[in-house]
């Protein structure tokens, strides 16, 4: 569930309220975006788990929302609940990836629209970002490191949007490259940062800025480079 | 003004696909968004950045709560899609740029002026689910 970008208080929430239904009400959690420790009661050890990866999944999140629920309200039982949290666990993307890089083209035309740029340059950003988000996603599995792929990939529609506007496709460099980028960049990370401070959860919200700033980093360097370059 | 209506639920719904988002709820994700980049818009011109970027997410988070009371799904969901277009992630990665090309000054107003918003977003949802809280203690 943390994996897949829920709110650090509803994943406090969801398993002390798990716990409670399976008859530990003294439950304690502690989570952040890195970690989370677990303890069902005073004289137990606290169990901890180490979180690597983190995306945005919010089939997963209403799911395991939804087997909570059920599992407080007693509608299924304990050995039910666990077996359909392992097949969520389990279960792959909904989306299939060419989907997945058809809606980041559209995401990035239709932003560089929304930020007043014309019908000409969404074109191109629909090209640039849907092959920005297209190399994040196997430059991803290649290298397992996010800043490099977060970093070329943005150099890539820094190259196109230029090229673009060089070959007289597009008018506004800025305008293209702001939309193109729209899939790739940490805004919604950056609110949730502030919401988990905001909500005293101290730690979960520096360390998400702390990511989100070097996300932000990452774009900023490619498309630094590009117009650095030329 | 339509342009701007179709291409932000455009970019709301498909943001959700990005954030694998359940099928059925796309729509109304596409809906959330369309209607706070709309008010956004509006307010934006007399109230400035900040008050109307507030004011979108209050109504985007009671659309939210509205859907998912109603679709029995998490309201994160639908405020994810609300408030993608009104979150400052253009504005974020503009200064970095900003950092990378020397021009610090700049980069410091934009960095600013980018939490600023995000603060407006956290703060318009946390009062939009304080809001739906009060008027669920005081229905039931």
């Amino acid at each position: 569930m943390l994996q897949s970008g829920a709110e650090t208080y509803r994943v406090e929430d969801t398993m002390t309220r798990m716990a409670a239904a399976l008859g530990f009400p003294g439950a304690h959690s502690y989570v952040t975006p890195t970690v989370i420790m677990f303890t069902t009661s005073r004289t137990e050890p606290v169990k901890l788990f180490r979180i690597a990866e983190r995306t945005t999944d919010l089939q997963k999140v209403s799911e395991v929302n939804d087997i909570s629920r059920r599992l407080s309200e007693r509608q299924i039982t304990a050995a039910a609940a666990r077996e359909r949290l392992g097949k969520v666990d389990d279960a792959a993307h909904a989306y299939p990836v060419w989907l997945q890089i058809a809606a980041a083209a559209l995401t990035g035309g239709c932003f560089t629209i929304m930020f007043k740029g014309s019908v000409q340059d969404a074109l191109p950003a629909l090209l640039a970002s849907g092959l920005g988000y297209a190399a994040v996603i196997y430059l991803h599995r290649l290298v397992q490191v996010r800043f490099f792929a977060e970093f070329s990939a943005s150099f890539l529609i820094g190259l196109l949007a230029f090229f673009s506007v060089q070959f007289g496709f597009g008018r506004e460099m800025d305008k293209i490259i702001i939309g193109s980028v729209m899939p790739l960049v940490p805004g919604l990370l950056i609110t949730n940062a502030v919401r988990d401070l905001m909500a005293g959860h101290l730690v979960s919200g520096i360390s998400k800025g702390a990511d989100a700033f070097l996300t932000a980093f990452a774009i900023g360097t490619g498309i630094g480079l590009v117009l650095s370059l030329f | 003004m339509l342009l701007q209506l179709v291409t932000s639920f455009i970019a709301a719904s498909t943001f959700c696909i990005l954030f694998n988002a359940p099928r059925r709820a796309l729509l109304q994700c596409g809906l959330a968004g369309m209607v706070g980049w709309i008010v956004y818009l509006q307010l934006d011109r007399q109230w400035g950045m900040v008050t109307a970027t507030f004011a979108a997410t209050l109504i985007v988070g009671i659309i939210s709560i509205f859907f998912a009371r109603s679709f029995k799904l998490p309201v994160i969901i639908f405020s994810v899609g609300g408030i993608i277009p009104l979150v400052p992630g253009g504005l974020a990665y503009d200064a970095m740029r900003k950092f990378v090309e020397n021009d610090y000054i700049e980069a410091v107003e934009i960095a600013v002026e980018a939490l600023m918003l995000s603060g407006a977003i956290a703060a318009g949802l946390v009062l939009s689910e304080v809001l739906g809280q009060m008027f669920r203690r005081s229905g039931s």
